[in-house]
């Protein structure tokens, strides 16, 4: 893990989660919600999964409940990496 | 064994009985087999043995699934020796019979946290890997009690029924990853655990006879093939046609 985890490490790794999770890569931006893309609580979790092991940062179902996009996410992640 | 990605089968308490029967039915179909223990080693080596012997691959691991921590080292260290867990099949379980009136805590607590605390310690574990690789199986092997009555186990029967329960809820939950979550409800099977019990019994099973661990190990076997992709939240009873 770099000493510094910038949103430029963390937005690539998320959208192609989002990507594998079946959400066209045109429709994915910072500032779509989540609920729009159709990502579901499952898709979610995953994504907790994926954040804790790529960056170490784990989120409890309670941090995600104040994340509704990947803009969220990625912002999230950079300041507790 | 065409479609799956490469990945191992683990069943706990599969030294003996059942467990025994299942991971080597599992090993014949293909899977390389974890054989979790709780304290009979040699049992389990001999049921590794008996699966190599057939050109099987197959390694022991002890744990103790009642304890909280064993779920994430025994998938770790299964991951490492076989790779990655695609099939659990929860089989531990333990007995600790009385009359609910003098059923003691200690009674009540070990039997729910071995044969359900402890499933879904494994379960929870297990599924991080298998929706990640948008496959796995999970089996659980409940019992006929708990779906009915019998009195002196109402500790099994609601472990067992619990079970049940939670096989439904976490199979819709996690369906459209291709995990499927299912349980086996054996009826009077000969084992060592119910050595003693099944004298009379036969009488009351329509098939009058009691089951073969074979018999139970078999539908575990489907359940985990690729032909039962589409089968989820089910629990198919192995019981001679007592529950019907």
């Amino acid at each position: 893990m770099p000493a510094t985890t910038t949103p430029d490490q963390v937005e690539p790794v998320l959208t192609e989660a989002l990507i594998g999770f079946g959400t066209p890569a045109e429709a994915i931006n910072p500032d779509v919600t989540f609920e729009a893309l159709d990502i579901d609580s499952l898709d979610l979790v995953e994504l907790a999964q994926i954040v804790d092991e790529r960056f170490g940062v784990e989120l409890k179902t309670n941090d995600l409940k104040d994340i509704h996009t990947l803009g969220d996410l990625v912002a999230t992640v950079v300041s507790r990496a | 064994m065409s479609g799956r990605p490469n990945g191992s089968a683990l069943v706990t308490g599969g030294s003996r009985g059942i467990g025994s029967a299942i991971a080597r039915q599992l090993a014949g179909a293909g899977w390389p087999v974890v054989v979790n223990y709780r304290a009979n080693e040699a049992a389990a080596a001999q049921t590794v043995e008996r699966i190599e012997a057939v050109g099987g691959r197959a390694t022991a691991i002890g744990g103790d699934v009642s304890d909280p921590a064993t779920a994430e080292r025994l998938l770790a260290d299964a991951t490492a020796a076989l790779g990655p867990v695609l099939c659990l099949v929860n089989n531990a379980g333990v007995r600790a019979d009385n009359l609910a009136l003098a059923l003691s805590n200690e009674e009540w607590e070990s039997v729910i946290a071995t044969n359900l605390t402890g499933a879904f310690h494994l379960t929870r574990q297990a599924l991080r890997g298998m929706i990640r690789a948008r496959f796995g199986r999970i089996i659980s092997v409940a019992s006929i009690v708990g779906p009915r009555a019998n009195p002196g186990q109402a500790n099994y029967a609601a472990a067992k029924a619990g079970l049940i329960g939670m096989t439904k809820t976490i199979a819709v939950e996690v369906a459209r990853r291709g995990v499927t979550v299912n349980a086996v409800a054996p009826g009077f099977i000969e084992t060592e655990m119910t050595d003693g019990l099944l004298d009379e019994i036969p009488d009351r099973v329509p098939a009058r006879r009691a089951g073969r661990p074979e018999e139970v190990a078999a539908c575990v076997r489907f359940l985990a093939s690729d032909d039962a992709g589409y089968v989820t939240g089910t629990t198919l009873f192995v019981d001679g046609g007592l529950a019907a």
